[in-house]
């Protein structure tokens, strides 16, 4: 009731509804809403892939939405692009800042919005100069505005974007893991940025997945699953476990096929790299081994470091049990592994060329005959892969842009079968594919277990993992913070509050 | 999923359209010249048509695998020169008389230019577009230092025959040499691993990578199959003037790279084909050969070639980009 009320109030500046959006085959929103008021800091939540980023690409002109509509001060507003959406007073700070590295302060502050001398329309430093250096006073921020923008650190950067929105007039400055690379102090400093722009009235919509900072900056919050809405709530009338609830969902128990579990085929011990450390664990055949935890702490990291795909550092990995070395992914698919990646536009499909050469692609030695290519042997195989798999496509000559986000990973996935693995990595499997492709992709991994594969599964979703994992490892800032046996895992209420304690710290 | 259908065959008539509209035009243009011209229409022509663009056909297949990964190469028309000194330096000075020894010395030349670009571009992700500027430089001034600035003469009847021959009487030797090179390049790009894979690196190189395959090797093969098809192309210019020259072949590239990009490759990479590249090329030679049976300014041949490259490119945004 109090909600609907709130909603209702004048304060409503910005009101997005029934917002839709599909990428090539991938429903990335599915009529997701949010309302945010004046002088409000709004946290956005949800596991990745959940719908945030979609939604605040569309807010700010990059992204067109399918359907749906946005209100800007109760008016319908049309947001046709990046610079519209700045017209329209709404700014982005991005995790990833991108300033004109050798331009002063004053002149990134008033990039596109120079001061000029008033009869010959050059460009008047002096002015600009000490316009920014007043606005950043008045902000209490310590910066020299003549300094060049490379000289700052990452945080002072932050701020002069800040700085930059709210000379833009921004009635809405999105913060999109502001804190992701600053240090405690820094992080005080900018919640008093933050609070000060509160108090100009300004909206904050604030992404992040950090728990503490969401309670302690934030007012209300709106949590996405899956593309979907699923609530908005007060911050003060929550808890943290509230939250994280919200943001799993419920876990529907999935019958997992009982699989005999036989020797160990990977084992890990020690590995160090880049936002990893000292990982060790070991996969059996016909077991499905999860992996959880936030983006960023190293679970893909790791799986990447194996693959070879990265470099590590330290550590040994054994391959049925005699010690391996693996330099690149060249040397982990003549070992016998496979890695379907995250991203599978960026590393698994090559869009414009057929599902028959994408699917045959690491496998393609198989198909030789003398110099050249036996395209019919690959045809066949190609197809009775794929019909395996249930691929639904007009025709294996179709491009891989053609398919829906299901079949695209059903692509990715034939790729990698067809080159008959004993270790099979799966990272995020099922993000932003729909629910009966995703229940299918869970049956067959099931039957690939069976068939004595030994499967890494990573995901970010917890009722996916908890429910496909023999075992589970969970991730917290690059270490391993928790193992969890199927016996464990079965008992979901109590695992669950367990694993989300190991994952998001605290 | 009925909406998603009809997008996709849509698409699929999208793509066959322009895979086969240019080849549409290229009919009518002869056509449309044949009715005009009675001189268009003699078999003396077409394979008057056939050797004027021999040459640069086969650089533009050397280039076809070269932008099929994605890439591109300058420096092809300073190979040419390069080519031309090498071979005259051999026959005059190293080699006398001995007309293989110097061709395999001028095209070896060539191909330690093609490695040292696909060296460049694969080991250090350099810009083949930066690399190739600047050892196009590197080719044409090393063509003038070998050749020392001047054009010698040569007077190899052996030589003259490469380029000026014919089998049977009628086909000419640069001719034959032409199909034949795009009938290797068929059956390399489009029947064998190693063509898979150079489409695989320009369609998406970090799924190349990931998918196993040595990008390295493969992307150096594409520079050097291009350095040998520049090696191959610069003696057959080098026989038809039967000369020397360290100036020659300037702008050869540009040919290259259009008849490439009218026949749908793909500025991006991973997408193009020998059967496109070759209806590029023969649109090419069929517009020179018009104009000058319709007696129009070789100048305006330069501007329509410029126009025609825009406009393929355009097409191929339009029709690759969403």
């Amino acid at each position: 009731m109090e909600n609907v009320k709130k909603d209702n109030n004048e304060n409503v500046i910005l009101r997005m509804n029934n917002i839709s959006k599909t990428f090539g085959g991938t429903k990335a929103l599915q009529n997701a809403r949010l309302s945010v008021m004046a002088g409000e800091v709004h946290a956005l939540m949800g596991e990745n892939g959940a719908g945030k980023s979609t939604m605040m690409k569309i807010l700010t002109g990059t992204v067109k939405a399918d359907s749906g509509e946005i209100e800007l001060n109760g008016k319908k507003a049309a947001i046709s692009s990046a610079a519209d959406a700045i017209k329209q007073g709404i700014s982005i700070v991005n995790q990833e800042l991108s300033p004109q590295p050798y331009m002063t302060v004053a002149e990134n502050i008033f990039l596109f919005r120079e001061h000029v001398f008033a009869h010959t329309g050059l460009l008047n430093k002096k002015v600009t100069n000490s316009a920014a250096q007043k606005i950043l006073d008045d902000f209490g921020i310590d910066i020299d505005a003549r300094t060049e923008m490379c000289k700052l650190s990452v945080a002072q950067m932050q701020m002069v974007e800040i700085i930059r929105a709210v000379v833009f007039d921004a009635k809405i400055i999105i913060l999109d893991e502001p804190t992701s690379s600053l240090t405690n102090r820094e992080v005080d400093i900018l919640f008093t940025i933050i609070k000060d722009l509160k108090a100009r009235g300004i909206a904050i919509i604030y992404i992040s997945h950090r728990m503490e900072e969401i309670f302690e900056i934030c007012d209300r919050v709106t949590v996405y699953r899956d593309g979907c809405y699923v609530d908005s709530k007060d911050i003060a009338k929550m808890n943290n476990d509230d939250l994280i609830y919200l943001m799993a969902g419920d876990i529907v128990e999935f019958a997992k096929a009982e699989v005999e579990i036989g020797a160990e085929v990977l084992s890990v011990k020690g590995l160090c790299g880049k936002g990893f450390y000292d990982i060790s664990f070991d996969v059996h055949a016909g077991e499905i081994v999860g992996f959880y935890g936030l983006v960023g702490s190293g679970r893909s990291e790791t799986m990447r470091a194996i693959f070879g795909l990265d470099s590590y550092d330290r550590g040994e990995i054994f391959l049925n049990g005699s010690q391996t070395s693996i330099k690149n992914a060249r040397d982990a698919i003549n070992q016998g592994i496979a890695m379907i990646p995250e991203d599978r536009k960026l590393y698994g499909l090559m869009l414009h060329r057929s599902i028959r050469e994408n699917s045959s692609l690491a496998s393609l030695y198989k198909a030789q005959k003398g110099m050249l290519l036996d395209e019919k042997r690959e045809t066949k195989e190609v197809t009775e892969r794929l019909n395996k798999l249930n691929l639904k496509a007009e025709s294996i000559e179709a491009t891989a842009l053609s398919l829906s986000g299901g079949n695209q990973q059903k692509v990715v996935l034939a790729k990698w079968i067809m080159t008959q693995p004993k270790v099979l990595i799966m990272d995020e499997p099922t993000r932003g594919i729909d629910v009966a492709a995703k229940a299918q992709i869970h049956n067959m991994m099931c039957d690939f277990a069976k068939q004595g594969m030994a499967i890494i599964l990573i995901s970010s979703e917890l009722p996916e993992v908890m429910n496909l994992s023999d075992r589970m490892f969970v991730y917290y800032e690059g270490k391993i913070s928790g193992e969890y046996s199927r016996e464990e895992l079965v008992k979901v209420e109590l695992a669950k509050k367990a694993v989300l304690t190991n994952a998001f710290g605290k | 999923m009925n909406k998603s259908k009809l997008i996709t065959s849509k698409r699929i008539l999208q793509l066959n359209l322009q895979r086969y509209a240019i080849g549409f035009i290229l009919i009518a243009m002869i056509i449309g010249m044949s009715l005009v011209s009675p001189v268009f229409r003699t078999s003396g022509n077409a394979i008057n048509i056939l050797l004027q663009v021999s040459s640069n056909g086969i650089l533009a297949i050397g280039m076809l695998f070269v932008m099929v990964t994605g890439g591109i190469d300058l420096s092809i028309g300073s190979s040419i020169a390069l080519t031309s000194v090498v071979l005259g330096k051999m026959l005059t000075d190293v080699a006398p008389g001995n007309l293989w020894i110097g061709i395999m010395a001028a095209v070896a030349v060539t191909v330690l230019f093609g490695s040292l670009n696909g060296f460049m571009i694969s080991k250090f992700n350099m810009f083949p577009f930066v690399v190739t500027l600047a050892t196009q430089l590197v080719i044409r001034g090393a063509a003038y230092i070998v050749g020392q600035g001047a054009s010698v003469t040569l007077v190899s009847p052996k030589l003259r025959a490469i380029g000026t021959g014919k089998a049977f009487g009628t086909v000419p030797y640069p001719v034959i040499i032409f199909l034949v090179i795009a009938f290797i390049a068929y059956i390399l790009l489009h029947k064998t691993r190693f063509g898979r894979y150079v489409y695989a690196i320009g369609g998406n190189r970090l799924s190349a990578i990931s998918s196993g395959i040595n990008v390295f090797r493969v992307q150096m093969a594409a520079y050097i199959i291009m350095g040998i098809c520049a090696g191959i192309a610069g003696i057959i210019t080098t026989s038809r003037i039967s000369a020397a020259q360290p100036n020659i072949g300037i702008g050869y590239e540009t040919d290259a790279i259009a008849a490439c990009v009218i026949g749908g490759t793909s500025f991006s990479g991973g997408i193009g084909n020998v059967s496109g590249t070759m209806i590029g090329i023969l649109m090419i030679g069929v517009i020179y050969n018009s104009m000058n049976l319709l007696q129009i300014s070789s100048y305006w041949q330069t501007v329509t070639k410029g126009v025609l490259i825009l406009v393929a490119v355009l097409l191929d945004l339009l029709m690759n980009k969403k």
